[in-house]
């Protein structure tokens, strides 16, 4: 055990000496991963899907020859550890980070002041501050592609697809049981919105995190009857109880809608076959699409995947890191194009035009391999969300079925004016300038 | 050799009793104060700044409101990350709706009015001890927290519940960059723990200690229970609320409710407690430790076994060596890290004859 603690030392020192005297052009990520705690299915997944993405493309000759190196830092989903991660991950040698992805509203908030100072990207993928979509306030946020708002734009939309329509929702009753913390109550403003507008009841119901006791507030749910439940949870402990409380309480799963970041095999399967039927909303779909099967071949086929369970590749939370990594990998081509910089390190600034630039338009997700996996979006000056498509899908049991093709929210222009209502309110409380745009955008 | 007092006489009782009567422990200061106001700022990267030193000043202000509370009166309180969130949202309060207020008049506000909290929050304690008096001050931690999350005025009505910190104003300069703000906490960590200091030594800190040693006892020498408790309750909670403030606006530079969770004050309480009860030094060593230990811990397997290891069981292995080594400090020295340099001090003074 020793001798072997002992080798493992020497090959990491070695593999450090090894990797200093290359001097091939580099471009440095930083990675702040959360692979402890309740919250770590989520973690290892997704910053597992990141890094086996980039072992690929290294694997494939890096970015026009640029490789990219990374580090990784625990932040255990603190919002105070974040920050030293941040802060840790900036700089590195001569090189400065140029995107960070916290994968978790809270870490998102502590970071969100910090990026026009430092000019980095804040890529949040389908969570975090919502208004951070109007890219006149926020040049260095983006929230592609998709937000809260949207997501639950668009389970409002499959539910009147279910109960016939947008006028048979009047009357509707519709509990959002949601974590008690900034990212459960994230899509409420939107929601809000919508319950007047199509004249459902919302009723909000908080569960205090880490939310493993749920029965008050499922005996409010069976006494309210509620046609549907969103339930914005976060944890595979919590997402699993939500479901065997439901069971308990005799709510039928088939009328619950979970959030993208409790809606994963590993939130599915503690709750055994309480969960079928149970509904998510996804950004990134499950499933071996051409290139995860590709990953799996050249990155697991070197031994360098970064999984420690291989059959955990392929699903949703995995997809969705290489996902991410997709988008990072993408703006950094198109910034090494805007800036002539083929075969050359970028900025933060080159990087930030060059991921305002992603345009994954369908041909594009097919040349990838990522074709279905994938919304496809394009982002703008002023619009830093993308198409805000997302997928419905459903457990069976086993795994997730589709039962939705990508599909706009309602009301686009709606949730749109809100995010820009709600940026120009902190722009002013802020006393920021918003920049302005090019009209055609 | 060096740290001898063989030679130094006092020959008045204010020499006497100056806060530190030995000359090698006043030069030290005068030293240590010269580094952390002049040399680190001038010196330290920007993460050093921001993401060690800032954070550590500030719990160590808060840990030693915890160690007043707990290690000098005797009360054992659970409520730490409440009173500072509540000094964090006095603050941003303060700052948005007082026009023009400096910084550091909304942070002593803020420390007032957490101290005003805390004082409600003390009246159980006239009445019961010990563990009860924890899980009694639990109230305060769940309440405020609550509270904050339940009532919109406290967020200025914003929907998402995190606010983003004002910046750091004071006459008319806005402090900006970490090596002012550092500068901010710095002077304030210094004049509080000062303060602390002299309380802790004089007729406020007896009575403490007579209270936390035998209540009955101090009562019956003529100490007002209910003023020695609650004035306890009162500077802890000022300390804490102030901590808050700067925590939210010097460090995360958001102010949200979550981050003041249970989980903080139990931090707090295991800072107190490693780094030595009832002892200035113990919170800022035990802090030290509970902060830094976990990043330094990361910083080192990154760097040896980065690429080598797979990163999950680096993680989890962490916090493994950090349990295990919280148990192994206790073990060696029970009354804390502040106990391990006390004793080698006493070494340095027969050092390098012992006998």
């Amino acid at each position: 055990m020793i001798n072997r603690i002992v080798r493992l030392i020497w090959l990491g020192i070695s593999a450090a000496l090894i990797a200093l005297p290359l001097h091939a052009e580099e471009q440095y990520f930083g990675i702040p991963s959360s692979r402890v705690g309740p919250y770590s299915a989520m973690g290892t997944g997704y910053y597992g899907g990141i890094i086996d993405y980039l072992t690929y493309v290294n694997l494939k000759g890096g970015v026009n020859g640029v490789k990219l190196t990374w580090s990784e830092c625990e932040t255990e989903y603190n919002a105070a550890r974040t920050v030293e991660c941040y802060q840790r991950l900036l700089n590195k040698g001569n090189q400065k980070m140029v995107v960070f992805d916290t994968l978790g509203t809270p870490g998102a908030y502590a970071v969100i002041g910090r990026m026009a100072q430092d000019q980095v990207v804040l890529a949040q993928y389908g969570y975090g501050r919502t208004d951070a979509a109007d890219g006149t306030v926020w040049p260095w946020v983006f929230n592609a592609a998709g937000h809260y708002w949207g997501q639950i734009g668009v389970k409002l939309a499959f539910m009147a697809q279910k109960e016939g329509g947008i006028p048979k929702m009047r009357g509707k009753k519709i509990v959002h049981l949601h974590i008690d913390t900034a990212y459960g109550r994230e899509p409420l403003p939107a929601m809000r919105q919508f319950a007047k507008d199509w004249g459902f009841t919302l009723i909000e119901i908080a569960i205090a995190p880490p939310g493993l006791e749920q029965q008050s507030q499922w005996l409010q749910i069976r006494q309210e009857r509620p046609d549907w439940v969103t339930f914005w949870g976060a944890g595979s402990g919590m997402n699993s109880t939500a479901i065997t409380t439901a069971a308990r309480v005799g709510f039928p799963r088939e009328k619950m809608i979970y959030v993208t970041f409790g809606g994963a095999e590993e939130d599915m399967l503690p709750a055994g076959d309480a969960a079928k039927g149970t509904y998510v909303s996804a950004n990134a779909v499950p499933g071996d699409f051409p290139l995860i099967a590709d990953i799996r071949k050249v990155v697991y086929g070197a031994g360098k995947g970064n999984m420690q369970n291989k059959e955990r590749v392929g699903t949703v939370y995995y997809n969705r890191g290489v996902g991410a990594a997709i988008m990072w990998i993408e703006a950094l081509k198109n910034a090494q194009a805007i800036h002539n910089k083929k075969g050359k390190a970028v900025t933060g600034p080159e990087f930030r035009d060059g991921y305002e630039a992603l345009d994954m338009s369908e041909a594009k997700l097919k040349e990838l391999g990522v074709l279905g996996m994938l919304a496809p979006f394009k982002l703008s000056c002023a619009k830093h969300d993308g198409a805000e498509k997302w997928r419905m899908m459903q457990w069976d049991g086993k795994k997730f079925q589709l039962v939705s093709d990508w599909v706009n929210p309602p009301n686009q222009a709606l949730i749109r004016s809100m995010i820009e209502e709600s940026a120009a309110k902190y722009a002013k409380e802020n006393n920021l300038t918003p920049r302005s745009c090019p009209p055609s955008s | 050799m060096l740290y001898r007092e063989a030679g130094q006489f006092h020959t008045s009782y204010t020499s006497d009793r100056q806060l530190f009567p030995l000359k090698q422990d006043r030069i030290g200061m005068v030293i240590m104060l010269l580094v952390a106001f002049v040399a680190i700022p001038l010196l330290s990267s920007d993460y050093w700044l921001s993401a060690i030193l800032i954070p550590w000043l500030i719990l160590a202000l808060v840990a030693l409101g915890q160690n007043i509370l707990m290690g000098y009166a005797g009360q054992l309180s659970l409520g730490s990350a409440g009173f500072m969130a509540a000094g964090a949202f006095a603050c941003y309060n303060l700052i948005l709706r007082v026009p023009d207020i400096p910084f550091l008049l909304a942070v002593l506000l803020s420390g007032l009015i957490a101290a005003c909290i805390g004082i409600l929050f003390g009246l159980p304690s006239l009445r019961i001890r010990g563990l009860y008096l924890a899980v009694a001050t639990l109230a305060s931690q769940f309440f405020i927290v609550w509270a904050l999350d339940k009532f919109g005025w406290f967020k200025n009505y914003d929907p998402a519940g995190v606010i983003s910190a004002q910046q750091i104003v004071m006459f008319g300069h806005t402090f900006a960059s970490p090596a002012e703000k550092y500068l901010v906490v710095l002077s304030i960590v210094a004049v509080l723990t000062l303060l602390a200091k002299n309380m802790a030594r004089g007729s406020t800190g007896r009575a403490w200690r007579a209270v936390r040693d035998m209540d009955v006892a101090a009562e019956v020498m003529g100490l007002s229970l209910l003023r020695t408790k609650l004035q306890a309750f009162a500077i802890s909670s000022f300390y804490c609320g102030v901590g808050g403030a700067l925590f939210a606006f010097a460090y995360l530079q958001t102010v949200e409710p979550s981050a003041f969770n249970i989980e903080l004050s139990f931090r707090i309480l295991f800072m107190v407690i490693i780094g030595g009860i009832g002892t200035i030094l113990g919170s800022f060593l035990g802090a030290g430790f509970i902060l830094l230990m976990p990043v330094f811990l990361n910083i080192l397997f990154h760097a040896v076994a980065g690429h080598a290891v797979d990163a999950t069981i680096l993680s989890a292995l962490e916090q493994i060596i950090f349990g295990a080594l919280i148990i192994i400090f206790l073990i060696v020295e029970p009354l804390g890290l502040a106990r391990i340099w006390q004793l080698a001090k006493e070494r340095l003074r027969l050092w390098p004859f012992p006998h």
